[in-house]
């Protein structure tokens, strides 16, 4: 820590190492949310390739100290919206309004009547597979898909998620918010293909 | 379970309506303290929004852990060269 600290000593080895090191950490996180964002594995890999060169590149400009975490999620985000978006149809945006609060919960929550305790509703929720949850995660128009995930999956703050996308708090959190809403129906519509015991009509079947 | 009369109704610590329209602002633990603390009496005297709360909560974590990758060897491989010697082999 205090060798790294003397900001002046950019780009000697022994800062390239340390960076090289830190920034490894974050390879499984940043694949994944590659994969989330290009949505399959090819463009993943060229996506994080592209992102930890130009971390390499532009490593002389990060500041000891603040966030390598949400510096490394800016590039890839950035580089994703730049060179990817264009391949990509314009979302679908309909229908995302009128999704109501707890659309996903009140799908599950009405077993036997309105008696479900919440053990009933945490089973459905362990019923999702890993590939029904990143499937929904996938199937969101890509503004909202890239705020749930840097939110809901990586943890970021309103604050953090707004510096990496570049757009205002306020469009942070309507994006969240109706991203959030769009996920919870593409979970409903995901546990209701697959058989989860979810019904569209508020109803949890057994099995 | 959450019925629509609950959701307009209010409870005797605070409104419903309000901790439902925010709880995913407190779950990020995005409210001001004020709003935090309204909440958080409301959801100690509401049991059906308590119980939508920690659905929510329980959703939230089983998103974070059903979405998690491994980066694939050879791409690993790739990734330590390019931090190593700054270019795509």
């Amino acid at each position: 820590m205090a060798v790294s600290s003397i900001s002046a000593t950019f780009g000697c080895v022994a800062d390239q190492e340390k960076f090289a090191e830190q920034a490894g950490e974050y390879m499984d996180a940043l694949y994944g949310a590659a994969l989330r964002m290009t949505r399959n594995a090819a463009d993943a890999e060229d996506l994080l390739q592209e992102t930890f060169l130009k971390a390499y590149r532009g490593f002389g400009t990060f500041q000891e100290g603040t966030n390598l975490k949400a510096w490394l999620y800016r590039i890839l985000t950035n580089t994703f919206i730049n060179a990817y978006r264009a391949k990509q149809r314009r979302p679908d945006e309909s229908g995302l309004d009128d999704i109501e609060d707890l659309y996903l919960y009140r799908r599950i929550g009405a077993l036997e009547g309105g008696t479900a305790g919440k053990s009933a509703e945490e089973e459905v929720l362990e019923r999702f597979t890993d590939t029904d949850v990143k499937e929904a995660i996938e199937s969101l128009p890509e503004q909202f898909r890239i705020a749930v995930l840097l939110s809901d999956v990586e943890g970021f703050s309103y604050k953090e998620i707004s510096d990496i996308v570049g757009v205002p708090l306020g469009t942070v959190m309507s994006r969240l918010h109706r991203g959030r809403r769009a996920l919870q129906k593409a979970l409903v519509e995901v546990g209701m293909r697959r058989g989860l015991g979810i019904g569209d009509d508020g109803r949890v079947s057994r099995n | 379970m959450m019925d629509e009369s609950h959701a307009t109704s209010s409870g005797s610590g605070g409104d419903c309506q309000e901790t439902i329209a925010r709880l995913y602002t407190f779950l990020d633990g995005e409210l001001t303290q004020d709003r935090k603390n309204r909440i958080r009496r409301h959801l100690d005297e509401c049991s059906p929004c308590l119980e939508a709360y920690e659905f929510e909560s329980e959703l939230r974590t089983m998103i974070a852990s059903k979405s998690k990758d491994r980066c694939p060897d050879e791409l690993r491989a790739k990734v330590a060269a390019i931090l190593r010697y700054g270019k795509i082999l």
